[in-house]
């Protein structure tokens, strides 16, 4: 599904958008969009007019013209409602696609009196029922592993082709449901029942079938209902004015008067907007509880990152080996890769690789492989009469004193100095006796400090969480460029930060995937939890990462603002709009019993009737024109807020003015030819 | 209903302050001014002339006011609250064009200034503009036998500059101009 | 004519320069500073205090504070209905002026009350002494009424979380003896050296030259004048007001009006500057606010300059510019722009009649109360901006990516609510007023030909320009309107209260909220409201939603009018 369409209008879309169009005309399903409602409702009077006209009524005008201004406002209508539609048929082609995957599966009920597996359908599984996979089963239902380990292949939901490994315990041990098991087996609890699933959550959403309306969203409904009711009230009392200036209007002309300057631009385009900004974050490969959540995403005043995997690449490396005065550097390479053969850990193979010495020649015969263990805290091989130890350097010390040796003050010396620098100092030794340290460092990614000047620009502080004292995390904080930094954090203590930031206004998001972050997901004011972690996680969050890209946060907000963005910019657009239809509409009003307004006439359109359709026909054409602008998003750019707004004030506030003077021009002079 | 009661009292206390003390230490001031509070006025052997207020003058011997809709009645102030377009207005503003150049011979259309032939807000403007004083020279004059030059210094004499030299219209007083009028007529 | 402009000029400077200082004033006395005239007015306010039982350190919510002010101007409206409709027997009435109708006692009652002062009738003819000292106190605490209420919004649009707004009582008893007394007092003493009477007799009776009697009616005008220009009030001791030679006898006493009528508007913001400690924030909205007020003035006084293009048709040279209705002392300049002051704010005095204007500047007048906000009354004026700046930062916080915020509180769907009715309100009741008065002339022409004094878009314009000054609470009219009758005393009337207490209530409701929404600190990522930006977008909003909702019935009237005569 990743990206699986990059077009706007997806084949096959376009016609089940335009049929759904008509549907949508229903005026239960139009009141939810009273600007819309209001369009509809003056189509539904012109019509009664035309059929006025046809059955003899004089007063009104040619009924040509009536018809034309009645199909305009039909399309007019059409247009907004086939935005709403082809938004929603995007997402409904994500949907589909998703829903491949979950029909019916069948699913391997496990019996625990009987110990005996019983097959039934995916959709009988209960919450709690334990099912049992094997390699080349689909997963019938999301959920959690309780015993067992096995390679899955989730590119059904992520589209990332790269076999994931789940296993019971920790926080890699959720499954969901239509991904395959390609190796071994597990024992799975459903955590979902049938219908509440994470992916029919996701069909749901992406579908617009339980969209709710935002906070922002409903002020926005408001401010738009306000401005149509001015415009009632203008067009109500016009009546009585114009017939004491004797200037009698024709009901069409009322109703396109009307209709141009309520805001139908945005109106039509409104749900489309919003419906668009959750796929925009699907196709990003977030997938969002409610639209609330992404919206949120673009208020974001605090960022926590977790440092490994985020800041910087997944683990430590050896940098550097810093023999003991005394000590033949070579020597001291030798015994750290000697201690490290056994290191299965990404740092114990840094340092065979930056030693880069030829294995095969230096194994030594039978060596007995000293395990690290937490008591000892120390790894490292016994071979004949020689005992080579790896370790942090307290426990190395330890050692060392209690053979009896002493413990030299320039390793103090080293690792002290290491620290500073951000690194991890390893202190190896050979029969207690300390040879020299191995640094370790950890590898900022890179354009990650590029990422947080972008964060920055927009306003939003960065914090890293890590585990490091705080002298390596201040170091690794300058190096990439974060704000703030919670070192030796315990989950607590991400809680306390989230909840201080809060009580000071500050919205904070944050991503995590052990269940202990579940709690400072919850807290957090956009919780991203990865696709990987523990479903406690993925419950307290309002988001999942499918990648489980820790730097996705980034794009999440700037979708956030995208969605504002959108709204703002086409409201403004809408708004200035009027100054122009204005120009173009009253004039023609009273032209007729008032020759001198033609001095109002500014753009000289061609006749009373010419006006007003070609307010009428840019009012329509506008909406379609502007839907790959709706769909695709206002992009963001972090220059200040101020240089936002007046680039965007400039866009679409005075481009909003400049355009439908140009445009009913034009227009004029192609319906001038016949009206 | 302690809202009510504490509006009460406040406002009775404002009664007193503001409708009470504030006038009264108004009219204290006042009695210091050169009018005493009774508006501007000048004595003139008996007469008390409010030379604040326009009034109406006789048009053959004197100079005249602007005209005045509500024909000078200062207990009852007024304009003509007639729009520039309005074509009764228009007319009105005609026929004084046409008595203008009928009381004032020798007077062309385009010396006629625009206050001489609109009425005032209050219709009591005390004020003609220097171009209004000079047109009716002539006539005020002859009607009274006196030299045109003698009658234009009189109005040159009473123009009254603007604030500081700088700021807004010369002026011409109409009752104070024809009370010195009166005054060399009686030389 | 360039003394006449240069003469604007120095007015506008001094106002300023005026404006300021007293700025710094208000903005200390609200916010109870030490302040200078505390050891000599001092006692007064505590006098206050103790005689109406006011405890001066209570605060209290926003919906207290409304109750207060809504409590003690119902009050006001009864002891206004009584002494208008008793005067013919009460004291001080040396003429003999007779008692109001009902009706009439009604809307000059709802009218002072609020600030508005639109008057259907004339001073010298319809009110006694004692009515008149009355309406002065109507003066005095209608403009403490919008202070006070203004301090309350201030305290809302501070950076913290609270449910209390200070106390209304205390800024109204602060706004009267720390500003509004003092500056009256200064005001009327310059008055009576002007020759602006102050005197408790009856109408002088005196001859002209030519021997006729002639009466000259006279009151207690200085003291009376000084709180009506102050207070952006507005109603006139005689019926022409300040174009009465009585009330504004000189050029100097016309400067020190004039200026009176935008200085504690202009002083509002710079309150608001010191008391929020936003000073930056202050002179943006004053510089939206002097963009639009010079936008429509610039206009008026051109085409004012330029006369009546139908006189100049008779081949009368106007250098002077349109003198009817205007006064010579004056000239056009200062009569436009006191014009354009006065309807910018709420105020509504003229020194020169609106009616006989050119268009433009009809026209002009007309948008200063249909955007009512460019200075506007005194405290109200801020509140009507406010909402607009509400609207502006919605629309704007949505086009930067980030839910809208004030001042660091969350705009959100409850207070688009209010500010979208508080915006609307205006259009609603000028549209539908002259609707309603249309269209009953449009029934009966003959039972209505009294209305108007001027026939087709000009007659319009005078019933538009009453609703939009009623409900801009602005007090002006086109004085040709025949309006002392049932239908424009109550339909005006009714229009005055609606629009005076439903946008006090709005925005010192959405200030209310907002106080008690939690203050959040600002980012790079915050809108600015004090840049010029964001100025640009609030006077984008007044204009559109100003120029937007009125265009048709400027077009029917000011705009018919002008391309017929051009």
């Amino acid at each position: 599904m990743k990206n699986s369409e990059n077009t706007l209008f997806p084949k096959g879309a376009i016609s089940a958008a335009l049929k759904s169009a008509f549907y949508k005309l229903d005026p239960r399903l139009m009141l939810r969009n009273p600007v819309m409602f209001l369009v509809e409702v003056g189509t539904l009077v012109m019509l009664v007019v035309c059929v006025g006209i046809a059955l003899g009524d004089q007063s009104q005008g040619s009924l040509a013209y009536n018809i034309c201004v009645f199909v305009l406002l039909f399309l007019t209508l059409i247009f907004a409602n086939f935005a709403e539609a082809i938004a929603e048929a995007r997402g409904k082609a994500q949907a589909d696609s998703l829903r491949k995957t979950r029909s019916e599966t069948p699913a391997k009920l496990w019996d625990d009196s009987t110990g005996k597996v019983k097959l039934i359908s995916s959709s009988e599984l209960k919450k709690g029922d334990v099912f049992v996979c094997t390699a080349d089963d689909i997963i019938p239902s999301d959920g959690e592993i309780i015993e067992g380990l096995a390679t899955i292949d989730e590119s059904a939901i992520t589209g990332e082709s790269a076999p994931v490994i789940r296993e019971a315990g920790g926080d890699k041990s959720s499954v969901t449901g239509g991904t395959k098991v390609l190796s071994d087996q597990i024992k799975v609890v459903v955590t979902a029942s049938q219908g509440e699933s994470f992916l029919d959550k996701m069909i749901a959403l992406v579908e617009g079938a339980s969209r709710q309306k935002t906070p922002n969203e409903i002020a926005l409904t408001i401010l738009l209902a306000g401005f149509s009711l001015v415009f009632i009230i203008v067009i109500v009392s016009l009546k009585p004015m114009s017939s004491f200036a004797q200037a009698p209007i024709a009901i069409a002309a009322f109703i396109s008067l009307f209709v141009c300057l309520i805001p139908t631009t945005i109106g039509g385009l409104l749900s489309a907007i919003g419906i668009a900004g959750m796929d925009r974050a699907l196709r990003a490969n977030v997938v969002t509880k409610s639209g609330r959540a992404v919206e949120t995403a673009g208020d974001i005043d605090v960022l926590l990152l977790d440092k490994t995997g985020t800041i910087t690449i997944g683990n430590r490396k050896a940098t550097a080996f810093h023999p003991l005065s005394g000590v033949d550097p070579q020597h001291l390479l030798r015994a750290s890769v000697l201690s490290s053969l056994a290191d299965t850990t990404p740092e114990g193979k840094s340092i065979l690789e930056l030693a880069n010495l030829d294995l095969a020649k230096l194994t030594p015969k039978d060596p007995v492989f000293v395990k690290f263990s937490a008591e000892t805290r120390i790894s490292g091989l016994d071979f004949e009469q020689t005992r080579i130890r790896k370790g942090a350097i307290d426990a190395i010390r330890r050692l060392v004193e209690n053979a009896g040796h002493s413990f030299p003050d320039q390793i103090l010396e080293l690792t002290s100095k290491i620290s500073n620098n951000g690194g991890t100092p390893l202190v190896v030794a050979e029969n207690e006796q300390v040879l020299g340290v191995v640094e370790l460092q950890d590898i900022i990614k890179t354009g990650i400090r590029e990422r947080f000047e972008r964060l920055r620009k927009m306003g939003i502080k960065t914090v890293m969480v890590t585990g490091d004292n705080p002298l390596t995390a201040k170091y690794i904080a300058e190096q990439a460029g974060v704000d703030d930094f919670i070192a030796e954090a315990k989950p607590e203590d991400k809680m306390q930060y989230i909840r201080h930031e809060q009580a000071e206004g500050r919205l904070v998001a944050m991503m995590g995937d052990g269940t202990n972050d579940a709690p400072a997901l919850a807290q957090a004011n956009v919780g991203v939890a990865m696709n990987s972690g523990t479903q406690a996680a993925k419950e307290a969050g309002n988001m999942v990462d499918l990648d489980n890209d820790p730097t996705k946060l980034i794009e999440v907000v700037e979708i956030g603002k995208q969605l504002l963005m959108t709204r703002g910019a086409l409201t403004t657009f809408s708004i200035a709009n009027d100054v122009a239809k204005y120009f173009a509409i009253i004039p023609a009003l009273f032209i007729t019993a008032i020759p001198a307004l033609q001095g109002l006439n500014v753009m000289q359109l061609h006749s009373p009737e010419s006006a007003i359709l070609s307010s009428v026909i840019f009012n329509a054409l506008i909406i379609p024109a502007l839907i790959p602008l709706a769909l695709r998003g206002v992009p963001y750019k972090p220059i200040g807020a101020s240089a936002l707004l007046r680039r965007n004030l400039l866009l679409y506030g005075l481009g909003g003015i400049i355009a439908p003077f140009v445009g009913i021009k034009l227009i004029d002079l192609l319906v001038s030819i016949w009206f | 209903m302690k809202d009510l009661l504490t509006a009460v009292r406040l406002t009775l206390w404002c009664a007193l302050l503001l409708s009470i003390v504030y006038p009264l230490l108004i009219w204290s001031i006042a009695q210091l001014s050169p009018g005493q509070g009774q508006g501007v006025q000048e004595m003139l052997g008996a007469k008390v002339h409010f030379t604040g207020v326009g009034q109406n003058f006789d048009p053959k011997t004197h100079f005249q006011s602007r005209p005045s809709a509500v024909n000078y009645n200062a207990a009852g102030a007024g304009g003509s609250n007639k729009g520039p377009s309005n074509p009764d207005y228009l007319i009105e503003v005609k026929n004084r064009i046409d008595t203008l150049l009928k009381q004032n011979p020798g007077l062309q259309t385009s010396g006629i200034p625009a206050d001489l032939v609109t009425a005032s807000g209050a219709g009591l403007d005390p004020h003609i503009s220097v171009q209004a004083a000079k047109i009716q020279v002539r006539r005020v004059a002859m009607a009274n036998q006196l030299q045109e030059e003698q009658v234009k210094k009189l109005v040159e004499l009473q123009i009254e500059r603007p604030f500081l030299g700088l700021f807004g219209p010369d002026r011409i007083n109409v009752l104070k101009l024809n009370l010195a009028l009166d005054q060399l007529r009686k030389k | 004519m360039w003394q006449e402009i240069l003469g604007v000029g120095l007015m506008f400077a001094l106002l300023l320069l005026f404006a300021i200082p007293l700025g710094k004033h208000i903005g200390q006395v609200l916010n109870f500073e030490k302040n200078w005239s505390d050891p000599f007015l001092g006692f007064i306010d505590r006098l206050f205090y103790r005689i109406a039982g006011i405890d001066e350190m209570q605060q209290v919510s926003w919906q207290n504070n409304l109750k207060a002010m809504l409590t003690i101007n119902a009050g006001w409206f009864v002891l206004s209905m009584l002494v208008l409709s008793n005067m013919s027997w009460l004291p001080l009435n040396p003429d003999g002026i007779a008692s109001m109708s009902p009706d009439l006692a009604f809307n000059t009652s709802v009218s002072f009350i609020t600030n508005t002062n639109l008057q259907h009738y004339s001073g010298e003819t319809g009110l006694s002494y004692l009515g008149q000292m009355t309406l002065m106190l109507w003066q005095f605490i209608s403009a403490a009424t919008g202070m006070a209420i203004c301090a309350v919004v201030f305290q809302g649009m501070r950076e913290r979380a609270s449910e209390k707004l200070g106390n209304f009582y205390v800024f109204f008893v602060r706004s009267i003896t720390r500003v509004l007394l003092p500056l009256s007092i200064l005001a009327a003493s310059i008055y009576v050296f002007q020759g602006v009477p102050m005197t408790f007799l009856g109408k002088a009776l005196t001859e002209n030259l030519q021997g006729d009697g002639i009466e000259i009616s006279r009151g207690p005008v200085a003291a009376f004048v000084a709180i009506k220009q102050l207070g952006t009030n507005g109603g006139g001791f005689f019926g022409p007001n300040s174009a009465h030679p009585l009330e504004n006898p000189t050029y100097l006493s016309n400067m020190v009006e004039t200026i009176s009528i935008l200085l504690i508007p202009i002083a509002m913001l710079f309150a608001m500057g010191h008391v929020l400690k936003r000073r930056k924030l202050a002179w943006t909205f004053f510089g939206v606010m002097c963009l639009g007020f010079l936008l429509l003035l610039l206009p008026a006084i051109a085409s004012e300059l330029e006369g009546n293009p139908a006189i100049a048709a008779m081949g009368i040279q106007q250098n002077q510019g349109s003198m009817e209705g205007k006064e010579v002392r004056f000239g056009a300049a200062a009569s436009a722009y006191w014009a354009i002051n006065t309807t910018c704010t709420s105020n509504g005095s003229v020194n020169a009649m609106h009616d006989s204007m050119t268009p433009l500047t009809g026209m002009s007048a007309m948008l200063g109360m249909m955007t009512n906000c460019f200075f506007g009354g005194v405290g109200v004026g801020f509140l009507n901006f406010y909402v607009f700046v509400i609207l502006a930062v919605f629309i704007s916080g949505l086009m930067v990516g980030r839910t809208p915020e004030f001042l660091g509180k969350k705009i959100e769907a409850r207070e688009m609510k209010i500010a979208m009715i508080i915006a609307l309100l205006h259009p609603l009741l000028v549209m539908l007023g002259t609707g309603l008065a249309t269209y009953l002339y449009a029934q009966n022409p003959d039972a209505c030909a009294a209305w108007l004094s001027n026939p087709g878009s000009h007659g319009f314009s005078q019933m538009l320009y009453e609703f939009c000054s009623a409900s801009a609470n602005n007090g002006s009219g086109f004085e040709g309107l025949g309006d002392n009758t049932l239908f424009w005393n109550l339909s005006t009337g009714l229009i005055i209260l609606t629009a005076r207490y439903l946008p006090i209530i709005g925005p010192v409701a959405i200030a209310g909220l907002l106080a008690q929404k939690q203050y959040i600190p600002e980012s790079a990522g915050t809108l600015r409201t004090d840049t010029a930006t964001f100025g640009t977008m609030v006077f984008a909003v007044i204009f559109i939603i100003a120029a937007l909702a009125f265009f048709p019935t400027l077009v029917l009237g000011p705009l018919t009018e002008y391309f017929m005569l051009y």
